[in-house]
């Protein structure tokens, strides 16, 4: 613990007390700025239908109440199953397929790489709404409007360039020997990926995963042009949801809570593998 | 101690096994065929290499850093594409085959163990890509382990492990392939002084086991020198000299490899041979009888090493008085430092084997004068800054064509 006691060892200037308070004030505002929203979210989700009006918002409920939640369930949960089948196979095949680009890029080089790179990275800057036309005409074509396979192929491409992205500037900073080691040990381009790179990028997928995921489930504009009714994903549900001509806000603002709780569970459960140096002992000292 | 004793029983049981094991297999040898390799941007790292390396054979590449030595080595491993000229492993052509199809196995500087892999995964990860049935991986991996002395650490990761035992690791990676080849880059750089020394001893000591021919790489001459039966110097992708330790410090066949190997090195002097002597700074040394330089006067470099220096006897032999600048005191010799009224030798080769070990050579001497260094026995009285005499032995002195820099002889 700090101490200011005579017997302190502590190499520290004497105004570190009064600095180390006035950041903690200045953080703790911060943070208070930034979680406004998720107050509002939160009281307004559990008001009571009658209580709920703008000029009330920042009031705390007269009783806590979790019913709403209960109310929107089923009009949120067939949008809810859709984005969780959509958006699972759409990060985990794209952040796969990021990997191996990154890998060949990185690691296992050929003639045009350095050009491939950033042709493969302009596909980051290109809007949604300039190719949106031509896709959905290109997925009419090959019969993939109305389900969830259109939306996932899309999503798939979409998220190559950031993940091959991530993937890569993870590889290049693994040692080029133990590339050759595997190499000369008998493996080949696919082993060599999946036996000694892969297992090495864990923090690399973690992070593609949690970007894809992330940037898939919240997508409204794809999902709303490529699917039908029976496939729409959580967005476009919690859309309908949200509206009407006249907004049920505690229905609204519960619903949004349900449909954010699977991007901050992928968080939780895979970000403690960015936290962790995986290369650790690969080379000397 | 009884318990050390039967561990060592176990670990030379385990190398007689796969010494055994080995033996059933013909040792393969390298041929190099004036290979070359040239860089994209026009560097060219391997000019016309040409090397054979007998089966079962210990050869040692050596030469300071960016000599072309691990990419030569890289080459054989299949890692690096040969720009012309052959490669040969045994009777097998293997210039464009990949180096999973070349039966080498490499050690790296790193080591580069895989960090995600415990002992046993590293060490069998060779066998398991060549698809080896899981019984015998697990028996070839526990005999490799206990030759190594690594059985307790098998299921451990790299990450805890010391730098011993990853070198360990790496070797054992390489030896439980049973490959044709060995190659070795650089792999006791990243130990300390100590554990170095006693590696370089335990590898000799597994190559005598296994008999394996190993081609290694290192800039430390020293190294070179007690670990390779025959040893390959190396300078800007040029191969100098070819031949057993004793050969290249006794007959150095140019200034760098004479400059490169001994430590300390080569003392080197600007002089001039005429009328069957050789003479500089004031010394005059004859000409060992039927020397080809006997007719005729020229200029030379000459060349000799520490310890052809000795503290001159009343034997006549050729003197020089010098006074002592820096002594260095080992405990049994010492190395005495003074400079001699003669030009220093500065050409690029006595630069670029004298750069290689900088770490011995900081001198802070005059830069226009030749700077000399005499091996001498700790029990001779030697103090800084007082006249002494010292005597040349002429019947070990390296003539060196000032131009070429090619031995005279």
């Amino acid at each position: 613990m700090t101490t200011t006691s005579e017997t302190s060892t502590r190499i520290r200037s004497r105004w570190a007390p009064y600095v180390t308070t006035v950041r903690y004030l200045v953080l703790f505002a911060l943070v208070c700025v930034f979680l406004i929203p998720v107050y509002v979210l939160l009281v307004t989700a559990m008001k009571d239908p009658a209580q709920v009006s703008p000029s009330r918002m920042w009031n705390l409920p007269d009783s806590f109440s979790v019913d709403t939640f209960g109310e929107v369930w089923p009009t949120l949960e067939p949008g809810f199953r859709n984005s969780v089948l959509m958006a699972l196979p759409a990060s985990i095949i794209s952040s796969l397929l990021g990997a191996a680009n990154g890998f060949v890029l990185a690691k296992w080089r050929f003639p045009g790489a350095d050009v491939v790179f950033p042709l493969i990275l302009f596909g980051m800057f290109i809007p949604y709404q300039a190719i949106l036309i031509p896709m959905r005409e290109l997925l009419t074509d090959w019969n993939m409007v109305g389900g969830l396979s259109g939306l996932i192929l899309v999503h798939i491409i979409y998220g190559l360039p950031i993940t091959t992205l991530i993937f890569r500037s993870y590889f290049v900073t693994i040692s080029d020997e133990l590339i050759d080691s595997a190499q000369v040990d008998g493996a080949g381009m696919i082993r060599t990926l999946v036996f000694v790179a892969l297992p090495i990028a864990l923090p690399a997928f973690a992070v593609a995963v949690i970007w894809q995921f992330t940037s898939a489930w919240n997508d409204f504009l794809f999902g709303l042009v490529l699917t039908s009714t029976d496939s729409w994903p959580v967005t476009v549900a919690l859309n309908n949801i949200a509206g009407g001509q006249v907004v049920p806000f505690h229905e609204a603002m519960a619903a949004a809570l349900l449909a954010s709780i699977p991007t901050l569970l992928v968080y939780v459960l895979m970000g403690r593998f960015f936290m962790r140096g995986l290369m650790a002992g690969a080379l000397k000292g | 101690m009884s318990e050390k004793t039967s561990e060592g029983r176990a670990a030379a049981a385990a190398a007689d096994a796969l010494t055994a094991e080995l033996a059933g297999r013909e040792p393969a040898g390298v041929r190099l065929d004036q290979v070359s390799k040239h860089f994209r941007g026009g560097v060219q790292a391997i000019r016309d290499v040409t090397l054979t390396v007998a089966p079962g054979e210990f050869v040692v590449l050596v030469g300071p850093s960016g000599c072309g030595k691990s990419t030569l080595l890289r080459m054989i491993a299949g890692l690096e594409e040969v720009s012309s000229g052959r490669i040969h492993i045994g009777d097998k052509d293997v210039t464009t085959q990949l180096p999973q199809q070349r039966d080498v196995a490499m050690v790296f500087q790193s080591y580069a163990l895989y960090p995600r892999m415990t002992v046993r995964g590293n060490i069998g990860f060779g066998l398991r890509m060549r698809r080896v049935p899981k019984e015998e991986r697990a028996r070839r991996v526990d005999e490799v382990a206990q030759i190594l002395g690594l059985e307790h650490l098998l299921d451990r990761r790299p990450a805890a492990l010391s730098g011993g035992q990853r070198q360990r690791v790496a070797m054992g990676r390489a030896i439980v392939r049973e490959p044709q080849i060995f190659l070795m880059d650089e792999p006791l750089s990243n130990l300390d002084a100590k554990l170095r020394v006693s590696m370089r001893a335990q590898l000799t000591l597994l190559h005598k086991r296994l008999g394996v021919t190993t081609v290694y790489v290192t800039h430390d001459q020293t190294e070179a020198m007690t670990l390779g039966q025959r040893v390959a110097v190396l300078r800007d992708g040029v191969l100098q000299q070819v031949d057993t330790p004793q050969a290249l410090f006794h007959h150095p066949v140019n200034l760098f490899v004479a400059a490169f190997i001994g430590s300390p090195s080569m003392n080197f002097v600007h002089a001039t041979v005429d009328a069957g002597a050789v003479s500089f700074a004031g010394v005059r040394i004859p000409l060992p009888p039927g020397s080809p330089l006997a007719d005729g006067g020229r200029r030379v470099i000459l060349g000799m090493r520490p310890t052809s220096l000795s503290v001159a006897s009343e034997d006549g032999a050729p003197r020089l008085t010098v006074t002592p600048a820096i002594v260095e005191d080992l405990g049994d010799e010492r190395f005495v430092i003074f400079d001699v009224d003669a030009p220093r030798v500065d050409t690029d080769a006595t630069r670029a084997a004298v750069d290689a070990q900088a770490e011995d050579d900081a001198l802070l001497v005059p830069l226009d004068r030749a700077t000399f260094t005499a091996r001498l026995p700790a029990t001779t009285p030697v103090t800084v800054g007082e006249p002494m005499a010292v005597a040349i032995d002429p019947a070990r002195l390296h003539f060196f064509d000032p131009a070429t820099g090619e031995v005279l002889q």
